[in-house]
């Protein structure tokens, strides 16, 4: 198996290309997220100090498929019916959102041909490497973020939060992580590989999204418990934060159920046995029971919002933690990490 | 859970009777046991069980890797024996960590068989009756439809064909649907925690009634038969294993080939074998030929055989000066896992020996680095891991190998205190490709005839691996199941025309004048999954008509979970 070196690297230009267009699309929701204040009055403390529950009425899934843009709701006003306000113009804060979007869609297209580029350059899926795995969970995860985006336009605002860990992601995964185009040892050579990595890149992508929404939440859970951390009043309101990352969090477990079952398989097939607590199967398995209990935890009394939104971000904590230290520092049979 | 152990403070009271004391162990049997099972617990153990595990991510465990777990207490002298006294190093064995996992299994089926009862009892149950207000509810519309009750029912029955639905008449010739979906939901529920039980049963099984050896065996058409202990190099077995009765079965490994890229990383390994089933040794049928490569095990009869490493070893024929000859090829080790350069030793006793004395200044060892690959020059070193150029640094040992002594040695050196003690007295040095020839002083001739490989092999025997996969895959379902789909309601109240005082008016109080049937839909999803507002939507549009706005003025939107409901909704 031939590797074609200068298109891998043309690959790297492409994933450093996405990775700019990204920090410019942050750069814009910040701006976003910093005129919101101006154009929505909603850091004022008297309306601030609204319980979530009443501001969440109208937050639930809009009804009959029309998504109002940013809808009234996530600002901490009483609902536009009830108040009879006239609706703004188009705020400067939605014009720079919307490029932001923009740019994360283009940044999304450099980032998919950077992973084409370098799997057609490889000759096998582009995720044999940290390098490329981290690339390409943080692909799924701003995808995901996009798909979450366009049904839920209004929580817009977010781009900020979403792309900041991807961009912190993707760096280090350029540096730090940063390996040439090579083909992978044979234990590696079986469609497992596909199947298990891949799953196990769309569940930490999606899982990703669903961290960020988890610690947006505490944050925001904070700021209406006792009105600090004023600017987290400008987020979406803090059941509209639980719900996207329980949602991302249920697409995400069964996905993530289906990549440690197929790591199995391919365990079988390669060591000998399906299971033998090798350091990256310990730390998958944490991860899982962990996210078993963030989902347990939303149905259990007294373990709703703070307490399951912390487990669902130390969950995501132990996902890359899995991806860093236990590929950098600890060595196992996953020889995989293909770094240095 | 309102009795309680009641033991007034500082009075000395009667003395509990037997009776009372009865009681009293009872009740407390009952709250441990619904304390064990209730969710609270559940969740408590479930996070006690990653916090059990997590060690195991950083701390080296025998099992995979025995030779970091050395390391370790090399590296941490003082530190290690602590930790192997609390049993760290074997975590996944440990009383306490089986202590987590056990009462986590415990607590659930303590808490999936009444769920499990609870289900199949919900399954049978009637639908709910359509409610009397249903402008209440989270997803609600209203409308006339020009026909009468029975055909706008008979549509909407239709139309929801899939939904569990019930049919109720109410007084005044009122009609209602009350129909269900998503029952799958709490059935992949209770499905996702059955398969946790049945995986565990299986893994248990495994490690009861399992085994894993490992043995070396040479490519060159050597065998290797599943007799018993003795015929592995490594044995693990599991708990309940003695190593008799193994299911007999003999591999022959004919040949080894690897291919390697140019910087020496290996592409691709595979073993040419043939392989004989307990009925083939039995007949003496001809035996059955494959391959065992990377990722690609043999398998037969629910046995498994690896190919886990391969390796060289020099062929040596050892001519004594009474013209005696032994040859000989055993294992050398790689040390090097790119360019494949080996160690190892190769021991000779001189033939025609009879007594100890004399065997123990006459034992020969050919020790040394072999490289498949040489760079050529004075000192022997490897440059790719294929046997394109081999060559070998001997190091020839003559005396005592010290293999009465008791004391095991390894295979791939020799015992370094008998050179130590002078016993044993290194009697030549010199570089051999194959064909060539070394002399001793004593006339004996040590020629290295050839290369020839060896594959490591590991048999995996472990009876319940199809039924873990079985419950894994079912536990799959479950899981997705569970998670996807949604438990809504939907329920349908056809009014006929009105036609006189006390006639039925829908439930928001306006009375439907004129002709055809009012129609009244309601709708309540019951978990905390979007998507519900789309889908009573479509359902309004189909039965009511699709230009008609939802009534009530509440926009449709998704309901509140129950169990959130019961709490007031706090998030
Ligand atoms: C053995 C470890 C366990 C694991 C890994 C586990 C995992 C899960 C997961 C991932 C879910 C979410 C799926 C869903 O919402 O349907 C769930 C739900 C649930 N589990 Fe467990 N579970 C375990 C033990 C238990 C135990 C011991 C109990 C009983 C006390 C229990 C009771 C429940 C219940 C009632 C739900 C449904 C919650 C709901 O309707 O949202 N589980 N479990």
């Amino acid at each position: 198996m031939n590797v074609d070196a200068p298109l891998g690297d043309f690959g790297d230009v492409l994933f450093y290309s996405a990775l700019a267009v990204y920090i410019l699309a942050m750069l814009l929701h910040a701006v976003e997220h910093g005129l919101l204040r101006r154009t929505e009055p909603v850091a004022a403390p008297a309306t601030a100090a609204v319980p979530a529950g009443v501001a969440a009425g109208g937050v639930d899934e809009p009804g009959g498929g029309a998504v109002v843009p940013d809808d009234p709701a996530l600002t901490d006003e009483p609902p536009a019916g009830t108040t009879g306000a006239p609706r703004a113009p188009r705020p400067a804060s939605e014009r720079f959102g919307r490029m932001g979007v923009a740019l994360t869609v283009l940044g999304a297209a450099l980032h998919l041909a950077m992973l084409v580029v370098r799997g057609t350059a490889a000759h096998r899926p582009p995720w044999g490497n940290m390098y490329e795995f981290v690339a390409a969970v943080t692909l799924v995860g701003v995808v995901a973020w996009l798909v979450v985006l366009s049904r839920r336009p209004e929580l817009r605002r977010l781009g900020v939060f979403v792309l900041l860990p991807v961009i912190v992601l993707m760096f280090l995964g350029g540096t730090v992580l940063y390996t040439q185009t090579a083909p992978v040892v044979p234990a590696l050579h079986s469609y497992w590989l596909a199947i298990h990595v891949t799953a196990a890149v769309i569940s930490s992508g999606i899982l990703l999204v669903a961290g960020v929404a988890s610690v947006l939440y505490l944050l925001r859970s904070v700021h209406d418990a006792n009105g600090r951390l004023a600017w987290t009043a400008r987020l979406p309101a803090a059941d509209v934060l639980d719900r996207v990352a329980y949602r991302a969090t249920a697409v995400a477990f069964p996905i993530w159920t289906f990549a440690v079952i197929a790591g199995a398989i391919w365990a079988e097939a390669a060591w000998g046995r399906y299971w033998g607590w090798d350091p990256k199967e310990t730390t998958a398995f944490i991860a899982w029971v962990i996210y078993a209990g963030y989902l347990h935890a939303r149905s259990t009394a007294g373990w709703r919002g703070r307490k399951a939104a912390a487990v669902n971000v130390v969950g995501f904590a132990v996902m890359v933690f899995n991806l860093f230290f236990i590929n950098l520092v600890v060595t196992g049979l996953h020889s995989y990490a293909g770094v240095g | 859970m309102t009795q309680t152990l009641r033991t007034p403070p500082d009075s000395p009271g009667p003395p509990p009777t037997p009776r009372r004391w009865g009681r009293d162990l009872l009740a407390l049997g009952r709250n441990t046991w619904r304390g064990l099972t209730s969710m609270r617990t559940a969740l408590i153990l479930l996070f006690l069980l990653a916090l059990a595990a997590l060690p195991g991510a950083f701390i080296p465990q025998r099992g995979p890797s025995p030779q970091a777990v050395k390391d370790y207490f090399v590296a941490h002298p003082t530190l290690a024996p602590l930790l192997d006294k609390i049993g760290v190093f074997d975590l996944f064995a440990t009383p306490w960590f089986s202590a987590v996992y056990l009462l986590l299994f415990i607590s659930l089926v303590g808490c999936l068989v009444p769920r499990t009862w609870e289900q199949v009892r919900s399954l049978r149950a009637p639908t709910v009756a359509v409610p009397r207000n249903l402008s209440r509810l989270p997803h609600h519309a209203a409308g006339t439809d020009p026909r009468d009750p029975d055909d706008v029912l008979a549509a909407a029955r239709t139309r929801l064909r899939g939904w569990k639905v019930d049919v109720r008449d109410e007084p005044g010739g009122v009609r209602t649907i009350s129909a269900e979906k998503g029952a799958l939901r709490e059935v992949g529920n209770v499905v996702f925690h059955m398969s946790l039980l049945a995986l565990l049963v299986g893994i248990a099984v495994g490690k009861l009634f399992g085994y894993e050896g490992n043995v070396i065996v040479m490519a060159d058409g050597s065998e290797f038969c599943n007799s018993g202990i003795l015929a592995y190099d490594t044995f693990r077995p599991g708990l309940r294993v003695d190593g008799t009765n193994l299911d007999p079965f003999c591999v022959d490994v004919d040949h080894f080939s690897a291919q390697y890229r140019p910087d020496g990383a290996a592409d691709s390994f595979a073993a040419d074998v043939r392989y004989s089933d307990a009925a083939q040794i039995a007949s003496g049928a001809a035996p059955t030929p494959g391959t065992i490569a990377v990722n690609e095990p043999l398998r037969f009869d629910g046995e498994r055989v690896y190919l886990l490493g391969h390796g060289y070893a020099p062929q040596f024929t050892v001519t004594f000066p009474d013209g005696a000859q032994r040859t000989q090829a055993i294992q050398w080790e790689p040390v090097d896992q790119t360019t494949f350069l080996s160690q190892g030793a190769t021991k000779f006793d001189r033939p025609g020996v009879t007594t100890d004395a004399e065997r123990r200044r006459t034992q020969l060892a050919i020790t040394g680095l072999f490289a498949p690959t040489s760079s050529g020059g004075d000192i022997v070193t490897s440059t790719y891991p294929a046997p394109t150029n081999p060559e070998v640094a001997a190091d020839v040992y003559r005396g005592d190998l010290g293999l009465d002594s008791g004391k095991g040695q390894s295979i791939y050196g020799i015992d370094q205190s008998m050179v130590d003690q002078g016993r044993l007295v290194k009697v030549a040095r010199q570089n051999l490709v194959p064909g060539q020839t070394l002399t001793l002083d004593d006339g004996t001739r040590i020629r290295f005839d050839a290369v020839k490989e060896w594959v490591n092999i590991q048999v995996s025997h472990d009876p319940a691996q199809d039924a873990v996969l079985v419950a894994a895959i079912a536990l799959l379902v479950g899981i997705t199941l569970s998670l996807t789909i949604k438990r809504r309601r939907f329920w349908v109240r056809v009014t006929p025309p009105t036609t006189g005082p006390g006639s039925p008016s829908t439930t928001d109080g306006r009375t439907v004048a004129g002709t055809g049937s009012s129609v009244e839909l309601g709708g309540l999803a019951r978990t905390d999954q979007a998507g519900y507002g789309e889908e009573f939507d479509r359902l309004r549009a189909d039965l009511l008509g699709r230009d008609r706005p939802s009534a009530g003025g509440a926009p449709a939107r998704d309901d509140v979970p129950d169990e959130q409901r019961d709490n007031g909704g706090t998030g």
